[in-house]
């Protein structure tokens, strides 16, 4: 490990997995929906339905989905900026079979009726996963800059989105590709060595025809 | 950084502990010293800061509360035995600790848990004997190789290793680091640590009701001085037995053999004597439900 990731992270406390990494799974979640939340459900699961309290880890899943940073201190104040910025959340309890002990299900919802599930899981140290979109599978963990694309399973979407990875001076430093299914819906996950612009992202979007969505998780670059 | 052997094999080449460190550094990940340093740097601000903010605003938790301020008193009243450089560092300790139980901003050093030890030990030294920045430094740089070797051939977690692998791990790192600011040999920094490790081997973690609160805040507390110790050990030449790399790996298979109710679970030691439970039962009862 890198002397600063020993003598480190910066964060608010009591717990890198259940207050850090909860922030920053909040976090991740509210970039997979994409736009300000307004209304969110949470269901906790395991560890995480247990000493949610003890550790403020409701407080700092909030925090996430507010945007704030692990190293925020206002991050104790989450529930009362949630309700200045209009954002209604309820927290539950599920027992989820196989899910990971520390994991969280999020269901957005928004005010034109369009919803989104995700679950992911803390997996120590401050360190996340997300580990499902809508119901894909996938894995991410938002330590690099990371495309996410949610295509149908078919040639040369692979070959056209890391063409023009290429073409924009982009490096690939790890590649994942899931499928539900020869030709079903299909999800790869790309962690880059920097993010792409919005120009490049312009031209992703429009680079196959088999693409339906992208998904840029921007990775930690700015928190400490 | 894998092995303290390498570290000592850069210095006998003829760098100081800390150049060693940073040369490693440099060559496993790219990153050029002077980069390296300038982040050490703002961590350094940061351990600092972790003090001054519960110095300015003092900080509970459920369970813990006040004992920094007891410490502080009974340091300015008296002559504590452990002398006023230790028990100035404890009492810093306690107060980080308790801080990080009330959800404010700290350093992991190496884990939230153990957050205490090592800024109560620099900003104790640094009030106490006023080194220069630069020596600060260089004592964070080389605590923070203590903390690499512990990750790569143990472990860092609790939940793995137990509060070896944490307070045990933060007190070995902030002995290293007193050697390196007391002008010891690379030698005696490395045996500092190891001295340290292999009085806390098989040390459990047991937090009552899941709260990084008890024992953690004392433990805390009471390590500082057991860092101190192994740095004067290490600094009047007593060398550890045990080659310090196979220190780090007993701490990594012991950490393996304790069973899961040692490992931050609370299903074991404090957390399940009677008063543990006890308080366990209360918190419970205070803590909001969750719609099933």
């Amino acid at each position: 490990m890198a002397l600063e990731e020993i003598i480190g992270p910066v964060m608010v406390g009591p717990s890198s997995s259940h207050t850090a990494g909860a922030v920053r799974l909040g976090n991740l979640a509210r970039l997979c929906w994409g736009r300000p939340v307004t209304e969110v459900d949470l269901y906790l699961r395991g560890s995480f339905a247990a000493t949610f309290w003890g550790h403020g880890t409701d407080r700092a899943l909030l925090a996430g989905l507010l945007g704030l940073r692990p190293d925020d201190e206002s991050l104790r104040e989450s529930f009362r900026l949630a309700s200045e910025r209009g954002l209604r959340f309820r927290l539950h309890a599920e027992r989820a079979d196989g899910a990971h002990p520390n994991s969280v299900r999020f269901v957005f919802r928004g005010e034109d009726g369009r919803t989104l599930e995700v679950i992911g899981a803390s997996m120590g140290g401050g360190a996340v996963e997300l580990q499902s979109v809508d119901g894909f599978q996938l894995r991410a963990t938002g330590a690099f800059p990371t495309l996410v694309t949610f295509h149908r399973d078919e040639p040369g979407v692979i070959a056209a989105v890391s063409a023009l990875l290429a073409e924009g001076g982009l490096n690939i430093a790890s590649m994942n590709v899931h499928r539900q299914g020869r030709g079903a819906k299909a999800a790869m996950v790309l962690e880059l060595d920097g993010a792409p612009d919005g120009a490049l992202l312009a031209r992703l979007e429009a680079c196959h025809p088999g693409l339906e969505r992208l998904l840029v998780l921007p990775g930690p670059e700015g928190e400490v | 950084m894998r092995s303290f052997e390498a570290i000592l094999a850069r210095c006998r080449e003829g760098l100081s502990l800390p150049e060693a460190v940073l040369a490693l550094e440099e060559e496993e990940r790219g990153i050029p010293a002077a980069e390296v340093r300038e982040r050490m740097r703002r961590r350094l601000e940061d351990l600092e800061a972790s003090v001054r903010g519960v110095e300015e605003h003092p900080a509970r938790g459920r369970l813990v509360g006040g004992e920094a301020e007891r410490m502080e008193a009974y340091l300015r009243e008296g002559s504590p035995l452990s002398g006023p450089f230790t028990a100035q560092a404890s009492a810093l300790a306690l107060k980080v600790a308790t801080g990080n139980a009330a959800m404010r901003r700290i350093v992991a050093a190496p884990t939230a848990g153990s957050c205490g030890i090592l800024p109560g030990v620099l900003v104790a030294y640094r009030r106490t004997f006023a080194p220069s920045e630069e020596e600060l430094l260089a004592a964070l740089v080389v605590a923070g190789a203590v903390g690499s070797v512990v990750a790569e051939r143990a472990t860092l977690a609790g939940a793995e290793g137990g509060c070896q692998a944490e307070c045990g791990a933060a007190a070995a790192m902030a002995a290293s680091a007193l050697a390196v600011l007391r002008g010891g040999s690379p030698e005696d920094g490395v045996h500092a640590a190891a001295l340290v490790l292999q009085s806390v081997l098989g040390l459990v973690c047991d937090p009552v009701a899941g709260l990084v609160e008890v024992p953690c805040v004392l433990r805390n507390g009471s390590l500082v001085g057991l860092a101190v110790l192994g740095a004067d050990l290490a600094l009047s030449g007593i060398r550890s037995l045990i080659p310090p790399d196979e220190v780090v790996d007993a701490l990594g298979s012991v950490g393996r053999a304790l069973p899961a109710s040692l490992r931050e679970t609370s299903r074991g030691g404090l957390a399940v004597t009677p008063t543990g439970a006890a308080l366990a039962r209360r918190l419970a009862s205070e803590a909001p439900r969750l719609e099933g």
